[in-house]
C-alpha cells in the first residue's frame, strides 16, 4: 500500500481540502446549520386548526412571548437530523478501536429479537400476569450472568456501567452500615492509579474518600504498596480486570483474601469482561461485585446509539442489598419484588431505577448470547485477544508498547516512537481522521505518556485490522520523516477542522442565542 | 529565585518573611497542556503539608495540587479565575496558587531547590 500525506494541501494558509461552493457543501457531504439557524417562521409539520373561542384558566399564568422554538416542516426536520447523523462515525461505517470501549459489530439478529412486539410493545405497568415472556427472558440473562461470572445473585436494574458501580458501591456501604449497625465508620475506597474514571468519581459519589494505589513496573496493581494502605478505615477495592492497560491482574485472589481481611469488599469493575468472558469466573477470584456492561461484552448498540446496561453481579455477602426490584420464580410463574417490605429477609438498599432496567438491551444481549452459546462466548474472549495481540505484534516495531506484551483485549503503546518527531499523539489521532479512521483511546490510562490504548475487539477480520495496521505504519513512518507540520494542521478532510479545544473549556457557549439577543447582550 | 523550594510531585513554594507563596512548576504546566481550571482553596483554611490544596484541570486531566508546606491560605490568586492559561504562561510568578502563613518552616528542609529539582527532572526523561 502506497500512502503519502499531501502536504501541499495541508501546509499552504488557504488549504484545507476544501472548494468553495455557494452553500459550503462540499459534494453530497451536506453543511448543516443548527435546528434554530434554519426557523422559518410559519413553517409547521402538521397542520392544526385555529383553536376556536375558550377561556384562559392560567390566572394570567399564560405564557406572554413567543415560545421561540424553531418552525420547520417535515421533511426539512428530517433532513436536518439525517445529515447531522451522517456526520456521525459508528460501528457500522469502519473500525472503531477506542480501548476499554469494546465498540464491537452489533448483530442483526439481536435487532430483529428486540423488535418483536412482544417485546417492543410491552409497557412496564401492564399486569404481571401479560408479561411472562419479559421476565423470563430477565430471569434468563440473569441466570446466563450469574453462570458466567460464577456469582450467586444480580442486580438487573443499573442502567450502564457507572450506574452499576454506584449500585455495587451503594451494597458495599449498605453491607458495612448494616454490619456495623449504623453509618460505617469507614472512609476510603482504594483504587489503582491506572482505574477508569468513574471508579473514583462513584466513591466520591458515595461518600468515601479515593486513595490511590500505585501501578507496578509491569502495570499491575502493585499488592504490597495496596497491603500498606489496608487499614480499618478502608470500605473496599475497586479494580479493573483485566486492566486498562490491557493486562490481566494475576494477583485477585491475593487481594480479594487481603481486603476481606482488613473488613472490606472487593469491586471488580466489568468494563473489559470481553477479554475473559466464558474463559475466567471473577467469582473464583473472590470479588464481591462486578457490573456488566452488555453494551460492550454482549454487544448491544453503544456510542450514541444505546441506552446501555449494566447489571451488577453480587457475592453472598453483598446479595441483601441489592436493589428493587427483581424478578423472582413462584408456583404461579414470575413475578417482581418491588418493596423492600415484600423482600422477606433481604434489605434491599432502595431503587436505582423507576422501572425494571433496560428491557431492550436484555432482548439483545439475550439474543446475542443464545446464539453464541457457551463455546460462542469463549471464542468471543480468545479472538478478541487474539486481534490484539496481532495489531500489537504488527506495530511494536514501529511503535513503542507501554508493557512487554502479550497483552489482553487491548494494547497500549506510549508516545516514545515519536520522540524528537514534533508530533504528538493527539497530532497523530487527528492524521487518523484524514484517513478515515476513528482513533484509538488516547491519553488514557494516565499512568502512560501519551498512551494510544487500541482495543480492536474480535468481530474485526484480518483484512480489517491488516488496512488499519498499513495506516497505522504509514503514519508511523511520516512523522519519523519529519512532516510535523502536516500532523499539526490535521485533519484537513473532515467536515470541521481541529478543534479548539482549550477556548472550548475555558470560555464554552453552551446554548444557542439568536443574533439579535445576543447583539442586545453585547452592548 | 534562590530561595524557591521544590516538591517531587512538580510544586513549588517561594517564601518571604513568614509567608510562602505556592504553584505548579513550568514542568508541571508543560505536561499537564493548556490549563482551563483551576480550583482553589478558600482563605482562612488551615492545610498540613502534603494536604490538597488545589485542583488543575487541563484539556488531558485533572490533577492535585498538594502544598509543600503547611499553613493557612492568607490568599489565592483570584486571576486564575478569569485567566487559568497564567498557568501556562507563567508558571512561576503570575501563574501562583495561594499565599499561606507558614507554620512550620523546618519543612523547607525537606524540600528540593533549584539545582535538586533540575537534577530530578533530567532524571526523568
Amino acid at each position: 500500500m502506497s500512502h503519502s500525506r499531501d502536504l501541499s494541501r495541508a501546509s499552504a494558509g488557504n488549504t484545507n481540502g476544501v472548494v468553495e461552493t455557494v452553500h459550503g457543501h462540499q459534494g453530497l457531504q451536506l453543511e448543516e446549520p443548527l435546528l434554530f439557524e434554519i426557523d422559518n417562521p410559519g413553517a409547521v409539520g402538521v397542520d392544526l386548526p385555529e383553536p376556536g373561542a375558550f377561556k384562559m384558566r392560567l390566572g394570567g399564568l399564560e405564557r406572554q412571548r413567543e415560545i421561540g422554538l424553531p418552525s420547520v416542516s417535515e421533511p426539512e426536520v428530517v433532513r436536518h437530523f439525517t445529515r447531522l447523523s451522517q456526520k456521525n462515525y459508528a460501528i457500522d461505517m469502519g473500525i472503531y478501536p477506542l480501548g476499554s470501549c469494546t465498540m464491537k459489530h452489533n448483530p442483526r439478529l439481536n435487532e430483529k429479537m428486540a423488535r418483536l412486539p412482544g417485546f417492543a410493545n410491552a409497557h412496564p405497568l401492564q399486569p404481571e400476569s401479560t408479561v411472562q415472556g419479559a421476565f423470563e427472558l430477565i430471569d434468563g440473562v440473569a441466570h446466563w450472568l450469574k453462570e458466567l461470572t460464577g456469582m450467586p445473585a444480580i442486580a438487573m436494574s443499573p442502567g450502564a456501567g457507572a450506574h452499576g458501580e454506584l449500585c455495587g458501591v451503594m451494597a458495599i456501604r449498605a453491607a458495612l452500615d448494616d454490619r456495623e449497625g449504623g453509618p460505617t465508620t469507614r472512609r476510603r475506597i482504594l483504587v489503582p492509579d491506572s482505574a477508569h474514571g468513574t471508579n473514583p468519581a462513584t466513591a466520591a459519589v458515595c461518600g468515601f474518600s479515593v486513595d490511590a494505589i500505585p501501578s507496578d513496573s509491569r502495570g499491575r496493581v502493585d499488592v504490597k504498596a495496596f497491603a500498606e494502605k489496608l487499614d480499618d478505615d478502608v470500605a473496599g477495592i475497586m479494580i479493573t480486570n483485566p486492566n486498562t492497560c490491557g493486562l490481566f491482574e494475576p494477583d485477585m485472589i491475593e487481594i480479594a483474601e487481603l481486603i476481606h481481611d482488613a473488613g472490606g469488599y472487593f469491586y471488580c469493575d466489568g468494563a473489559n469482561f470481553n477479554a475473559i468472558v466464558g474463559r475466567v469466573r471473577p467469582g473464583d477470584l473472590g470479588i464481591d461485585c462486578m457490573h456488566i456492561n452488555l453494551h460492550k461484552t454482549f454487544s448491544t448498540p453503544h456510542g450514541g446509539g444505546g441506552p446501555g446496561a449494566g447489571p451488577v453481579v453480587l457475592s453472598d455477602a453483598l446479595a441483601p442489598f441489592a436493589p428493587v426490584p427483581w424478578v423472582v420464580h413462584g408456583a404461579d410463574g414470575f413475578s417482581l419484588v418491588e418493596h423492600a417490605d415484600d423482600a422477606g429477609d433481604a434489605k434491599p438498599f432502595g431503587r436505582l431505577k423507576g422501572f425494571h432496567g433496560q428491557m431492550g438491551m436484555f432482548v439483545r444481549a439475550y439474543a446475542y448470547m443464545l446464539s453464541h452459546g457457551r463455546d460462542g462466548l469463549r471464542q468471543v474472549a480468545n479472538d478478541a485477544v487474539l486481534n490484539a495481540n496481532y495489531v500489537m505484534s504488527r506495530l511494536s516495531d514501529v511503535m513503542t508498547p507501554a508493557f512487554d506484551g502479550p497483552c489482553m483485549h487491548e494494547c497500549l503503546f506510549d508516545d516514545r516512537f515519536l520522540k524528537d518527531t514534533g508530533v504528538s499523539t493527539l497530532d497523530f489521532a487527528k492524521a487518523m481522521l484524514d484517513e478515515g479512521y476513528h482513533p484509538m483511546t488516547m491519553y488514557f490510562p494516565l499512568v502512560v505518556h501519551g498512551a494510544m490504548l487500541i482495543e480492536p475487539t474480535e468481530t474485526e477480520s484480518k483484512r480489517s485490522l491488516d488496512d488499519f495496521i498499513a495506516v497505522m505504519r504509514a503514519l508511523v513512518e511520516q512523522a519519523q520523516q519529519g512532516n510535523s507540520d502536516a500532523f499539526a494542521a490535521a485533519p484537513v478532510l473532515t467536515p470541521r477542522r481541529r478543534l479548539d479545544e482549550t477556548a472550548a473549556a475555558r470560555q464554552p457557549i453552551l446554548r444557542w442565542t439568536p443574533e439579535v439577543q445576543a447583539a442586545e447582550a453585547a452592548e | 529565585m534562590a530561595d524557591r523550594k521544590y516538591t517531587e510531585d512538580h510544586e513549588w513554594v517561594e517564601v518571604d518573611g513568614e509567608n510562602g507563596v505556592i504553584g505548579i512548576s513550568d514542568y508541571a504546566q508543560e505536561q499537564l497542556g493548556d490549563v482551563v481550571f483551576v480550583e482553589l482553596p478558600s482563605v482562612g483554611k488551615v492545610l498540613d503539608q502534603r494536604d490538597e490544596a488545589a485542583v488543575v484541570e487541563s484539556v488531558k486531566a485533572a490533577a492535585e495540587v498538594y502544598t509543600p508546606v503547611s499553613g493557612e491560605v492568607i490568599e489565592v490568586n483570584e486571576e486564575l479565575n478569569n485567566d487559568p492559561s497564567l498557568v501556562n504562561t507563567d508558571a512561576f510568578g503570575e501563574g501562583w496558587f495561594a499565599k499561606l502563613k507558614l507554620t512550620d518552616p523546618t519543612e523547607l528542609e525537606d524540600l528540593m531547590d533549584e539545582g535538586a529539582y533540575k537534577t530530578f527532572l533530567a532524571g526523568l526523561s
